[in-house]
């Protein structure tokens, strides 16, 4: 039963202040999508767009063939997973799952055989008859799942459901969650601000800010591929180097402020011109070696052992302070104040335009 | 395929809004309209002034506008001086009896004042047993209980409780940490008190400081008992209106606009001085209560204990009065004791019983059926419409009972609608006035019940009326039955409008006391008191019994 979502140019503005100012996306049937981005920046305002809780300044939103802008919110069948929960209080958990079915005026056997197949699906069987205030935050969280996909919803929208929870609950959730949603197939929007989180639980995810979708991607698209800088430091951590663009005998190359340089084969055709850029390079892209070697110089400044890796932080003659993590070996470790030069990984890093806007590489390589 | 719908659907909200809205046209605003008019309309039809000037020019009427600001004044000021110190202790610091003193406050506030006038006038009054028992003993005159003094006795031991649950709700919001941090920075005690506790509890206190200047203000039976020949206009407007020598209507209505005008005045002085004061605490850790040595102890429970004790000694001695053996007539205490006084009670007081608990029940069903949908209104809907609602529905609440029962019988007295002298009117001048408490409580609890619960409901297809009943009512069940609890108890001690409203048909339990009293049969008032008095503990349990948190929102 689950459908494709299609929005078409949304507008959503609160008295003067644009919210979203023109957003269209289209959400595959089946398909996990998050919307990821920090808290303003619109995510929420989607959401609730689609769940019929805001108004729709203007746009069309479609579930599979059916325009939606003007279906009354509980006509729309959808689940929706609240930030929290929303478990009615005044109700035992069984009655919270068969509170939709109710309104749907199911007969009352069919009522009783789907809560039973999803209080077990979402094993919580044993509470049945417990009132929300005596369970604890992850059991609250399966029963508002229960409650959501019992109605077999078109999609099912989820709101933050994990920022309520410690974090060991939280990433038990999240393969909870992942798992119910891969065996129903169900089309789901998520809504998190939490970029592991996507990460760790999307099919795609849209990187929003300030209204705009970002980028749309898998998240190993973005990850490696940032669109601009924005989602290149909005995800995951990385270091934003100056650098400028030379071309030499029609090779494109990254040169460095002590005139470092290595060359950048896979540069976009129109973007071949000697101009300033920003570079991402993460903390896993840069290679140290030795002060003798050909690289960006460096100092050292501290040194974090954390088991498995060591982070560097070193400062660079521009004055940046840069990141750096490096597998540990066994004696090895570079001390503070020690000059070191430092080379990067070509094939990882990302150029960006001057103003930060635009990934130079070739889109086959995004 | 594309489904065509409806851009706009009229919501239920929107009709709802509308129906109500017009309740309050029809049967507050419309009445009051009619006050105006008739205050600068003689019988001849002609627009005068001459109401206004006759109140202004006369010392003898206008004298009673002064009174009544003198009383509210030094009401205000004692109430608060009382007040204050005891909600502190009660706050900061462990007492023996905290529980039953806290009940025995709450009941002082909610008995009808006129009773606690009557009672003080047994004890304190000319052939008072305490006055008796003092000139016996001591050497000196008891000062007179009548007029100024007495009227400000009453209204102060009735009215300091509000102060005392105000800022008692204020004390309970501030947090531990505060007063800790406050005292590691070296400010404790008094200075602690002053600089720190004070300030924070500034909104609570101005708010109780005009509620109480606005029901002394605005009292009615506390003067007409015992205040003689001390005038206040609340008085004024009753005698001008059914008083037994030249009664004039307009006139009444005149004073009648005048006291809103004055009520509209203080609370807009009101909201101007608490726009300085706009901060919001919540305390996550409230204070806790500190055992106290010594002799602060002493002071400590001395204080509480004499002045609760005093407050109470009106239904103590009324309880105890209520039992002594009376002349066959109940109006002379015999020797002895017996149940006289009841069965006189009973048998003269006709249906004022089943009439109380008709009008008070029709009522507090219309209340609670209505605040509920208000509350939702302006907690959910917030429109012109309600917003609208919400400032008319708080009128009545600072009105002097006089005026909205001179507005609406001014109103019904004609065709097309006469309701004049039929219970209906009592009941509609109850639900004016005594819905604003559960109005408050019902959305003070609503605001706490977090949007997406409904939004829960919606989503999972069920309409919005029945996501309304089933899920958004039973969660605000505390709130509405403390609610209408309340309303139910000021209710049943109403005076000042049914005393203008009430027709031989339709006396109540304090109607009778009233016609009791008046007419100087003290055993069987003194019954009729204590069933009262009964009556408003039962509910105040109850209402204990159904709010969790014990802050009346009033």
């Amino acid at each position: 039963m689950s459908v494709e979502i299609r929005i078409e140019h949304a507008v959503k503005k609160y008295g003067d202040t644009t919210i979203i100012p023109d957003l269209s996306l289209t959400i595959q049937k089946g398909e996990f999508f998050t919307l990821l981005g920090p808290s303003g920046c619109g995510k929420t305002t989607l959401l609730r767009m689609i769940a019929g809780f805001n108004s729709i300044e203007s746009g069309d939103f479609y579930f599979g063939q059916e325009r939606i802008n003007d279906i009354n919110p509980a006509k729309r069948n959808i689940g929706m997973v609240f930030q929290n929960y929303a478990i009615f209080p005044n109700m035992t958990v069984e009655n919270n799952v068969k509170f939709g079915l109710k309104a749907r005026k199911m007969p009352s056997d069919e009522i009783q055989k789907n809560t039973d197949e999803f209080l077990s699906l979402m094993q919580i069987e044993e509470y049945r008859n417990r009132l929300p205030e005596r369970l604890s935050g992850g059991q609250q969280q399966r029963v508002a799942l229960a409650r959501a996909l019992v109605i077999r919803p078109h999609v099912l929208l989820m709101d933050e459901p994990l920022s309520n929870l410690d974090a060991k609950l939280r990433v038990e959730m999240r393969s909870v969650i992942k798992e119910i949603q891969n065996k129903l197939r169900i089309t789901t929007l998520y809504v998190t601000h939490d970029q592991e989180e996507a990460m760790a639980i999307s099919d795609r995810i849209a990187v929003m800010n300030f209204g705009v979708i970002q980028q749309i991607g898998t998240p190993k698209a973005l990850y490696q591929r940032p669109a601009n800088i924005f989602v290149a430091t909005f995800i995951g951590r990385t270091n934003i180097i100056q650098a400028s663009l030379v071309i030499k005998e029609d090779m494109p190359y990254l040169k460095f402020s002590n005139s470092y340089m290595i060359a950048m084969p896979k540069i976009e055709e129109d973007c071949r011109k000697e101009q300033n850029v920003q570079v991402s390079i993460r903390p896993e892209e840069f290679i140290i070696e030795n002060a003798s070697e050909p690289g960006i110089e460096a100092i050292v400044e501290d040194n974090i052992f954390l088991g498995l890796n060591t982070h560097y932080w070193v400062r660079l003659p521009s004055g940046v302070r840069a990141n750096i993590i490096k597998e540990s070996d066994i004696d090895n470790e570079i001390e503070k104040g020690r000059s070191v030069k430092l080379r990067v990984n070509s094939i990882k890093i990302n150029v960006f335009s001057e103003d930060g806007k635009r990934n130079l590489l070739l889109k086959e390589n995004r | 395929m594309l489904k065509k719908h409806p851009r706009t659907q009229i919501e239920i909200w929107n009709i709802i809004g509308f129906v109500i809205l017009a309740l309050y046209l029809i049967f507050l605003v419309f009445p009051l309209f009619q006050v105006l008019k008739a205050s600068v309309i003689d019988s001849d039809n002609h627009f005068t002034f001459a109401y206004f000037k006759k109140f202004f020019s006369q010392k003898y009427y206008f004298s009673t506008l002064l009174n009544s600001f003198k009383i509210a004044f030094v009401t205000t000021f004692f109430s608060l001086l009382l007040g204050i110190p005891l909600a502190y202790y009660f706050n900061i610091y462990k007492l023996r009896g905290q529980r039953g003193l806290e009940i025995i406050i709450i009941l002082c506030s909610m008995s009808a004042p006129f009773i606690g006038a009557y009672a003080w006038i047994l004890l304190l009054g000319r052939s008072g047993i305490l006055t008796k028992i003092i000139e016996a003993v001591l050497p000196i005159k008891v000062p007179s209980i009548y007029g100024f003094s007495g009227i400000v006795l009453v209204l102060v031991t009735r009215l300091f409780p509000l102060v005392f649950l105000y800022l008692s709700g204020a004390l309970q919001s501030i947090d531990q940490t505060l007063l800790e941090a406050s005292e590691n920075l070296g400010c404790t005690g008094l200075k602690r008190f002053f600089k720190v506790i004070f300030p924070l509890c500034m909104p609570s206190i101005l708010a109780a400081g005009l509620l109480v200047f606005m029901r002394s203000m605005a009292d009615f039976g506390t003067p007409l008992l015992i205040g003689e020949g001390y005038r206040t206009f609340p008085v004024e407007i009753y005698n001008q209106y059914v008083g037994e020598t030249n009664v004039d209507h307009n006139f009444a209505a005149a004073i009648s606009v005048i006291a809103v005008i004055i009520t509209a005045l203080v609370f807009l002085i009101q909201k101007i001085v608490n726009s300085h004061f706009k901060f919001s605490i919540n305390a996550l850790h409230p204070i806790e209560r500190k055992e106290i040595k010594g002799g602060k102890k002493f002071w400590v429970y001395f204080y509480t204990y004499t002045l609760v004790f005093i407050s109470m000694l009106p239904q103590f001695y009324l309880f105890y009065m209520s039992f002594r053996k009376t002349s066959s007539s109940g109006s002379l205490f015999e020797p002895g004791y017996s149940l006289n006084s009841y069965k006189i009670a009973f048998k003269k007081m006709g249906t004022a019983i089943p009439n109380t608990l008709i009008i008070g029940g029709i009522s507090v069903l219309a209340i609670i059926i209505l605040a509920i949908l208000v509350s939702y209104l302006i907690v959910r809907r917030s429109n012109i419409i309600s917003r609208t609602i919400d400032n008319l529905s708080m009128v009545p609440f600072v009105l002097p009972g006089s005026v909205i029962a001179i507005s609406l019988i001014l109103a019904f007295n004609k065709k097309p609608l006469i309701l004049t002298g039929t219970m209906l009117i009592m009941i509609i001048s109850m639900i004016i006035r005594r819905i604003p408490y559960t109005i408050r409580s019902s959305s003070a609890i609503l605001q706490q019940v977090p949007i997406s619960i409904e939004e829960a409901g919606i989503s999972l297809g069920s309409s919005k009326l029945r996501t309304f009943f089933l899920v958004t009512v039973p969660m605000m069940k505390n709130g509405i039955i403390s609610g209408g609890i309340l309303s139910w108890i000021t209710i049943i001690t109403e005076l000042s409008t049914s005393i203008i409203l009430y027709t031989a048909h339709t006396v109540t339990l304090t109607l009778s006391i009233y016609i009791f009293v008046s007419r100087g049969t003290d055993g069987p008032a003194a019954a009729m008191a204590t069933i009262l008095t009964a009556f408003t503990t039962i509910s105040l349990l109850l209402f204990m019994k159904f709010s969790k948190s014990k802050d009346l929102v009033m």
